[in-house]
């Protein structure tokens, strides 16, 4: 009898949990499908890859009792309003958990992937690495010129600081290692793609939209979404947008991409904030601001963070509901909010300069690893390593059927054949037509909204 | 107000002494995997580079013999035994780890057509020749003399041992069966032919005898009939039957392709393998009967996947000539092949694998990368690097003028079928087209 209940308790914990774990591109044909092949040989083989990628998923639903850590919360009690409660609250009741780091002005942050380091660039020059959960400094130099923002690269060995003309890489001493000449201050307009671990430029496209602000990447497909008057995507494969989404009247003034690649925030100079979904980009809710937002975050659990004058605000559950009030408020008080970041795996908002609470996962990354796992996982990273060819709007694209028909199939081959002999001109002349197979499928989406 | 902040324990994730190993911990979420699929399509890419780069199939050549090697047989007990036979009557047995001759004698006094290991007593050894004698030796017993001698009216072409019973079949001018014991054959076929090139013993249906013949003909004989059971008509060098599936053989044919024939049903092959650009030697099943492997007159030796219609992998050095004879060792790891310039040479199976014990982790990343390989196997680039093989320039324009010939002699036949008459020239299949014909 104890037997049976058990049972049932797993097959339930079962269900709820390996849906999580089953990919979009399998297991999306059901039993009644497949019954209805007829070739006895496709359908014995469908039937197997299916319950392969079944077991799969049982097995990795199976592996999160494991995972031990649970996401941090706030909850209020009574007529309590979880915004009304301050950091200065929060710190009272958690004295060893806030960490808070010392403000210094208008600055950019960005964390490293595993969340362990943090690097800070200041507008006046100074930049600095932190392990942020030892408080150990890394380095810290000045450079006595503007710094505009600052991002680590793979790992917390290199960052890059967009400066005053030009970009600069620093590694962990702060020793400049590179200058990027190409990327350079008064080339307004201009997309351009390096590749960090092989040093080439990748390719460089002419927006022609002028200067741009704000840009974000979309962690899922690694779009890059730049925010001009409207939001354009642009992939390193095409010389024109692949969307263009018309999202405010005015400026675009921030940016955000959750780590899904399912929903984009974006807020403007006309005082909206919108959210969108970006696979169907379609706006599902639209907020009113107050004052113009100056930066935007999403957390890995779905929290946005909303910048604005010296106003941080937290808001959860925005995507799926219509919000009437926030989760959390901060105010830091006589400054202006630059950047704000959530930490991955971690329940923390950098904003420019403090602190605040917010997200979680279990990490995939090992926020505590040696030296030795750092290296290894480098040089794994790097075998793995995707070529710009492969940065779709559908990031599943490889391995799928071509569904061409036949004609264009002949088409396309022709024209390549042509391409071969013609040599450099073909690349002139289909600039903006999908001419390959990849490009078909790079460009599925493409669509003005 | 109730507060929970994440708290992770370093103790979690780090090791507490420097010699235990390091505490992994995975999420599996899908959602926190970014570009999974391209990045399992780089892994694939750079493991079919991979099995290129170390694709190094020869392992060495076993020389000793002065003349071509025209017959090899593998000992069905000892997985590192086997015995050769050259053009100039000298037999050796060899020994596969140490890469040497254990024992050798002159046996013939003309060319050595077959040999052969007993699976009954382990020590016994059979050979023919075109001397028209066959001799059983014994090397533990005595290193010169053979046990007996039988001395017959024409030149034998092969011998093949019995599973079970301490008999032996010879091909010749007809088919013998013999008692190791007696002098006289114990049955003899004869089936109006000329001279028989092989005789195999099936292995599994013990009594059941395959041959073939120089005037175009496959034959199988019942040790229980007096008569053949059935006979098809094609050109063939050589037979192999299935260790697995007891009614299956597979035949090496002079038109250059290999069929496998069920002998139940003898008037459709059951698969073609194309590939050589010449009359295809010798043939021989894997252990496990999932791949065969050819020898062919064209100096190559070619694996197929027993299910599939093309080779999987290609083999030659510059130095070796015509290949008579190849065999898959008892573990199926190893091909042998005896050729025209009298050496034996060893290759891998497959060409990439690594010889020798392979660690947990390793094998898990081998079996890991066989899977993706798999999975991405169609996808242009993983195809092209994985069936990229160098191929000797003569090989190359034989498979072009090839290639041609069947072109024309398909255009002639679509030609023809044109101007005549609907339906009087029939389409015909691939598995019939070179069977002459059938008879009970």
């Amino acid at each position: 009898m104890a037997n049976e209940t058990k049972e049932t308790i797993e097959e339930m914990i079962d269900n709820i949990n390996v849906k999580k774990y089953i990919r979009p591109a399998e297991g999306n044909l059901g039993t009644k499908k497949l019954k209805k092949i007829k070739k006895k040989g496709l359908r014995s083989t469908l039937e197997r890859v299916e319950k392969r990628s079944e077991d799969a998923a049982r097995k990795a639903a199976n592996y999160e009792i494991l995972l031990v850590e649970e996401p941090g919360y706030l909850e209020a009690e009574g007529i309590e309003k979880t915004f009304n409660i301050t950091q200065k609250k929060l710190k009272e009741n958690l004295e060893d958990e806030v960490t808070s780091l010392k403000t210094f002005g208008a600055y950019s942050l960005d964390y490293t992937r595993n969340g362990r380091n943090m690097v800070i660039g200041g507008r006046k020059g100074h930049l600095a690495t932190f392990d942020w959960q030892s408080n150990k400094k890394g380095c810290e130099i000045y450079v006595k010129e503007a710094v505009r923002d600052v991002k680590w690269l793979h790992n917390e060995l290199f960052f890059a600081a967009a400066q005053k003309k030009y970009v600069f890489i620093y590694d962990q001493n702060g020793l400049e290692v590179h200058k990027l000449k190409n990327h350079i201050e008064g080339n307004a307009g201009w997309l351009k793609y390096q590749d960090t671990s092989t040093g080439k430029l990748v390719t460089e496209l002419r927006t022609k939209l002028g200067q741009c602000d704000v840009m974000a990447q979309n962690p899922w497909n690694a779009i890059i979404h730049l925010g001009h008057t409207n939001v354009s995507l642009w992939s390193p494969n095409m010389s024109t947008p692949l969307v263009k989404m018309l999202t405010h009247r005015g400026p675009v003034k921030a940016l955000a991409v959750d780590h899904t690649g399912t929903y984009m925030a974006s807020a403007g100079l006309d005082g909206r904030l919108k959210l969108w979904d970006v696979r169907t980009y379609k706006c599902l809710q639209d907020y009113y601001t107050r004052t113009s937002v100056s930066s935007l975050s999403i957390s890995q659990l779905g929290l946005l963070g909303v910048g604005w004058g010296p106003h941080v605000t937290v808001w959860k559950d925005a995507f799926k509901t219509k919000q009437k009030s926030p989760y959390m408020n901060h105010l830091q008080a006589g400054t202006q909010i630059q950047d704000i970041n959530f930490c991955p795996y971690e329940d923390v908002l950098g904003i420019g300069h403090s602190d605040g609470i917010s997200s979680i996962l279990i990490p995939e990354a090992n926020p505590f690893q040696t030296k030795k796992q750092r290296q290894e996982s480098e040089v794994h990273s790097l075998l793995d390593k995707i070529q710009p060819e492969m940065i779709t709007l559908d990031p599943t694209f490889v391995g799928k059927v071509d569904r061409a028909s036949r004609e264009m199939l002949a088409k396309e081959r022709k024209e390549e054949e042509e391409g071969l002999k013609n040599g450099s001109k073909k690349q002139e002349s289909h600039d903006n037509k999908p001419s390959t197979a990849l490009d078909r499928f790079t460009n599925k989406n493409r669509k003005i909204y | 107000m109730s507060l929970k902040v994440l708290t992770r324990s370093a103790s979690d994730y780090i090791r507490e002494t420097p010699h235990d190993i390091h505490k992994i911990k995975r999420n599996l979420d899908p959602k926190i995997h970014p570009f999974e699929k391209a990045r399992e399509y780089n892994r694939a890419l750079n493991a079919v580079k991979l099995e290129r780069m170390f694709a190094k199939p020869f392992v060495g050549a076993l020389s000793g013999h002065s003349d071509g090697v025209y017959c090899m047989a593998k000992h069905p007990k000892k997985l590192t035994t086997f015995i050769s036979g050259s053009g100039d009557g000298e037999l050796r047995i060899w020994d596969l780890t140490e890469r040497i001759t254990t024992w050798k004698v002159a046996g013939h006094k003309s060319i050595i057509k077959g040999v052969c290991c007993s699976p009954v007593n382990n020590n016994l050894y059979f050979s023919c020749g075109t001397d028209k004698t066959i001799k059983i030796w014994n090397p533990e017993q005595s290193r010169e003399e053979p046990l007996n001698t039988f001395i017959g009216k024409f030149a034998y072409s092969a011998i093949d041992h019995h599973r079970s019973n301490s008999i032996f079949a010879t091909s010749g001018s007809q088919i013998d069966v013999w008692d190791e014991n007696r002098s006289n054959p114990i049955k003899t076929f004869t089936f109006d032919s000329e001279m028989t090139n092989t005789v195999r013993f099936n292995q599994t249906e013990v009594n059941i005898l395959g041959s073939c013949g120089t005037d175009r003909e496959i034959v199988l004989y019942d040790l229980r009939m007096n008569s053949p059971l059935s006979k098809l008509v094609m050109k063939t060098n050589a037979l192999a039957w299935n260790p697995m599936e007891a009614f299956i053989f597979v035949t090496a044919n002079e038109d250059q392709n290999c069929y496998t024939f069920d002998m139940r049903k003898m008037d459709c092959a059951l698969n073609v393998f194309k590939d050589h650009v010449s009359a295809v030697l010798d043939v021989d099943y894997s252990p496990t009967s999932e791949e065969i492997v050819t020898g062919a007159y064209d100096k190559t030796i070619r694996i197929f996947n027993a299910r599939q219609g093309h080779s999987r992998d290609v083999y030659h050095t510059k130095r070796m000539q015509r290949i008579f004879c190849v065999k898959y060792s008892m573990d199926s790891k190893y091909i042998l092949s005896g050729s025209d310039d009298g050496n034996v040479r060893l290759w891998k199976t497959n060409a990439s694998e690594k010889i020798g014990p392979k660690d947990f982790r390793e094998r898990a990343h081998l079996e890991y990368s066989d899977r993706l390989k798999e999975r991405y196997k169609s996808l242009p680039e993983i195809k092209r690097i994985s069936r990229h093989r160098n191929i000797p320039k003569e090989i190359k324009n034989a498979q072009y003028k090839k290639r041609i010939m069947l072109q024309s002699r398909k255009q002639k036949e679509e030609n023809l079928r044109k101007h005549s008459k609907k339906g009087s020239v029939p389409y015909q299949a691939e598995r019939k087209k070179s069977i002459i014909g059938i008879a009970k």
